[in-house]
């Protein structure tokens, strides 16, 4: 684990409770991916379905997973983080709705498929919400890792109709790692070219968020 | 030590190493191969190998779609170029951005232009460019059609996704997209608009909600007409 660069510390000390690879449904060797959006997605479907094997829907359960997480979080934080400035709560709950949507676009489109969504796992965020420094930065590590996922899963997607959604998808984790990065007062496009990062960095950065 | 690991995950200097490895040069072979093997199997692939000539029709449409990318860094590279020689910009935080950002998109027209030639294409020129009635306008008109500018490049790379026949081309246009949005949205809080409407447009960190929407070349080249010279 110490050796994924996407692994912060603080991420990397929370309790791990016995999450697989299989807990994932992970059968095949792909990386994360995305659907469509819910308002677009009912035009793309039919043609997806056409071309969309079973690669791509395990992607897509992938991408649902992260996208559980990320709603889980900010749902909490919205209720729990003490000392938020009105655009920070604001910002967190505009977050939350995008994750929400998100969520239910994954979930509409993998049924559409003919798959099956993967249920929402039990997570835990150990001291991430104690403080508003505490949740920032883990909002950064998640949505940071949320960019690098899509970016390196998206090349191997079969249909182009799910690649058009997962690009979509990304393009608002990348504006929204943006927008916490500057109310942490980082640099909010910290690298010329965005990373692309495997499965397995990142089922290691998410493991601790996830009961067993 | 968190902040070290956020540093690191910041400043990755592997990442641009990996990036252009990734496009091509020196192990470009084994890079490509590793890539395809971590994608698994394609049976179909593997089955039928595509013919010369579909070969070459992919790369064209590539290189195409590579230079239409490279016309519009070019406009944003530049265009951060005049904003920092102008003056104008005189807080400190946004003049590094603005630095910052402009490097970037420089960047951005370097790799294109090295891919575009490992492709065997040739490189557009630099467009001729207009800023100079937006500068005259002042900081605040500057920084907005900065914020504009950036939504436009994002939703052209966005709209470029599903034309890319190489994997490892669209890899790279990954790569730029997602940093064109951080561009975006940073903009647009800083100059106040917000998180948008969610209902699309140009304007707001957020413009269109929860699914970012692409843009057409031709939508594209039309709202960048104003700053061709």
């Amino acid at each position: 684990m110490a050796t994924s660069r996407l692994v912060a510390p603080e991420l990397a000390s929370i309790k791990v409770q016995g999450l697989t690879r299989e807990a994932f449904l992970m059968r095949s060797t792909l990386a994360a991916g995305a659907a469509y959006g819910a308002m677009s997605a009912t035009g793309l479907i039919s043609s997806a379905l056409a071309d969309a094997g079973g690669g791509d829907v395990d992607i897509l359960n992938y991408a649902l997973t992260l996208e559980f997480l990320e709603t889980e979080f900010y749902t909490r934080a919205a209720k729990q983080v003490k000392g938020l400035s009105k655009y920070e709560n604001d910002l967190t709950k505009e977050l939350r709705d995008n994750e929400g949507a998100h969520v239910d676009a994954l979930t509409a489109t993998i049924k559409q498929l003919g798959g099956k969504p993967v249920a929402k796992p039990m997570f835990q965020f150990g001291g991430a919400f104690a403080s508003r420094t505490a949740y920032l930065k883990t909002a950064n590590v998640l949505e940071d890792t949320g960019v690098s996922a899509y970016n390196g899963a998206a090349p191997m997607i079969k249909s182009v109709d799910v690649l058009a959604a997962a690009g979509s998808i990304v393009q608002v984790e990348a504006r929204h790692a943006a927008m916490i990065r500057l109310v942490r007062d980082r640099p909010p496009a910290p690298r010329s070219f965005d990373a692309a990062s495997e499965m397995d960095e990142i089922l290691k950065a998410i493991k601790p968020f996830i009961k067993g | 030590m968190t902040d070290s690991a956020l540093r690191e995950i910041a400043d990755d200097p592997s990442s641009r190493k990996r990036f252009f490895k990734m496009l091509g040069g020196a192990g470009a072979v084994s890079a490509a191969t590793v890539f395809l093997a971590a994608c698994g199997d394609d049976d179909d692939e593997a089955a039928a190998p595509p013919a010369a000539s579909e070969v070459k029709d992919n790369n064209n449409s590539d290189l195409k779609v590579l230079n239409y990318a490279l016309t519009l860094e070019f406009l944003e590279a530049d265009f951060y170029k005049q904003v920092i020689a102008s003056g104008l910009v005189k807080d400190a935080k946004v003049a590094s951005l603005a630095k910052k950002f402009g490097q970037t998109e420089q960047e951005h027209v370097e790799a294109l232009s090295a891919t575009i030639k490992k492709l065997g294409g040739k490189p557009v020129d630099a467009p001729k460019t207009k800023f100079q009635p937006t500068l005259d306008k002042g900081l605040k008109a500057v920084l907005e059609t900065a914020a504009t500018v950036e939504n436009l490049g994002a939703a052209a790379y966005l709209g470029q996704a599903g034309n890319i026949k190489s994997k490892e081309v669209l890899a790279a246009a990954l790569a730029i997209h997602s940093v064109e949005a951080r561009h975006a949205a940073a903009l647009n809080i800083l100059v106040g608009r917000g998180f948008g409407d969610g209902k699309g447009g140009l304007e707001g960190a957020l413009p269109d909600g929860a699914f970012a929407k692409p843009m057409s070349e031709a939508a594209v080249l039309k709202a960048v007409k104003p700053f061709l010279a």
